[in-house]
């Protein structure tokens, strides 16, 4: 009977690089309350969120994936032929087919990459980690370039006050390499779809659509044992957590996971990313982002433990430890 | 459980929740309009209530309990 050959794979993965794009335009509070009936107090009081970013019209999503991705791989001391294979999270392509995944490994330079979009919402980055993790290990891909990319402002109402001020556009991206010493634990991840009407976007000619409370009820209370799951699984526990990096939903979400955290044993001084307060919510593009900008703020340092978690619409989730490169 | 033990026990969640005295949440007063509280706060409000008066308060519950005496209404009856 004849064997089937099966690559060797790797002990374990880490992410050796991170990039991250922001369009140049910046919407504030007081620019939104312009357009519709709000205010800058009652945004930062909801969500936490004083500046965002838009993509300007003729500004593609996969334009700002190929800028994170780019410098993801500079970042990583790799030259593009080195990338086995591109992974991009997101849920806001202006179309279904072509996928973004293709596009941005041509332009990248990678040649011939395996390529594919994954959606799993503002969950999609910790999904795609996961699988580019498991992906490096069992020998499928040496490096992979894992993108989370959104333009959401292609899917929100601009004139819905309780959409239009939360979500933004934007670009995060990681490269996950072999390590003997594993820097990137087991994925903790799950879906609920019962609670699937709370977050959705019903047709092509249909904007975003939240349940504002239902999603906060849930976040609020479910995503921390997620995140707890996570720890454990990479046989840590929480006091091992030096930064947590939930995905960027809305301040007053982060703060209650957080909190949550803290009762069940992280540090007082575990530090908590906030980039939503200056970037809103980019959906799958938050947590690399969110990493990006606290290491060129040297708020991170390479070796930190940092605690990731995402969560959104399907309803999904999904987190792991990683070490920060 | 008295109608005063769920009222002072929901006096002390609105406190820590949304940073209201404790004595200003009186039977009388409406969440939204005397005590400032938001629809996300009522929802951090109403998972406290629920673990500590061991009930169920649903979103669509969540919306029908104005004032302070509604909720304890509500968690009385439902207890």
């Amino acid at each position: 009977m004849s064997t089937f050959a099966t690559p060797a794979g790797r002990a374990g993965t880490r992410i050796v690089g991170l990039g991250s794009y922001q369009p140049d335009t910046v919407v504030s509070n007081h620019d939104l309350a312009q357009r519709m009936e709000t205010s800058d107090e009652w945004i930062r009081e909801r969500v936490g969120i004083v500046n965002r970013r838009f993509a300007r019209p003729e500004e593609k999503l996969v334009d700002m994936a190929v800028e994170a991705g780019a410098k993801a791989v500079a970042d990583a001391g790799l030259s593009p032929s080195d990338i086995g294979a591109v992974v991009v999270a997101t849920c806001t392509m202006p179309s279904p087919i072509p996928n973004a995944a293709a596009q941005v490994a041509d332009r990248i330079g990678v040649k011939a990459a395996p390529a594919f979009d994954l959606n799993a919402a503002c969950a999609g980055f910790c999904y795609a980690l996961g699988t580019a993790s498991d992906m490096v290990r069992s020998g499928s891909a040496d490096h992979v370039l894992v993108i989370g990319a959104e333009k959401l402002t292609d899917w929100v109402d601009p004139v819905d006050r309780s959409t239009a001020i939360i979500f933004a556009d934007g670009a995060g991206a990681a490269v996950v390499g072999p390590a003997d010493e594993p820097g990137i634990g087991p994925v903790a991840w799950g879906s609920a779809g019962d609670l699937v009407d709370t977050i959705h976007i019903a047709d092509r000619n249909s904007f975003i659509f939240q349940e504002g409370q239902s999603v906060f009820r849930w976040a609020t209370t479910q995503i921390a044992p997620v995140a707890q799951r996570a720890v454990e699984a990479a046989g840590l526990t929480l006091s091992d957590v030096d930064v947590f990096v939930p995905h960027q939903a809305n301040l007053r979400i982060i703060e209650a996971i957080a909190k949550r955290l803290r009762a069940n044993g992280a540090r007082e001084d575990m530090l908590v990313a906030r980039d939503i307060v200056e970037s809103g919510n980019t959906s799958s593009a938050s947590i690399p982002l969110a990493m990006d900008h606290m290491r060129a703020a040297g708020q991170i340092s390479s070796g930190d433990v940092a605690l990731l978690v995402g969560f959104g619409a399907g309803l999904s989730y999904a987190g792991q430890v990683v070490r920060c490169p | 459980m008295s109608n005063e033990d769920i009222q002072k026990g929901l006096a002390e969640i609105v406190e820590e929740v949304a940073g209201v005295a404790a004595d200003d949440v009186t039977a009388d007063k409406s969440f939204v309009d005397d005590l400032d509280i938001d629809s996300l706060s009522m929802v951090e409000i109403a998972v406290q209530a629920e673990d500590k008066f061991g009930v169920k308060i649903p979103d669509d519950e969540l919306a029908n309990l104005k004032t302070v005496g509604d909720a304890v209404k509500y968690i009385a009856a439902s207890a």
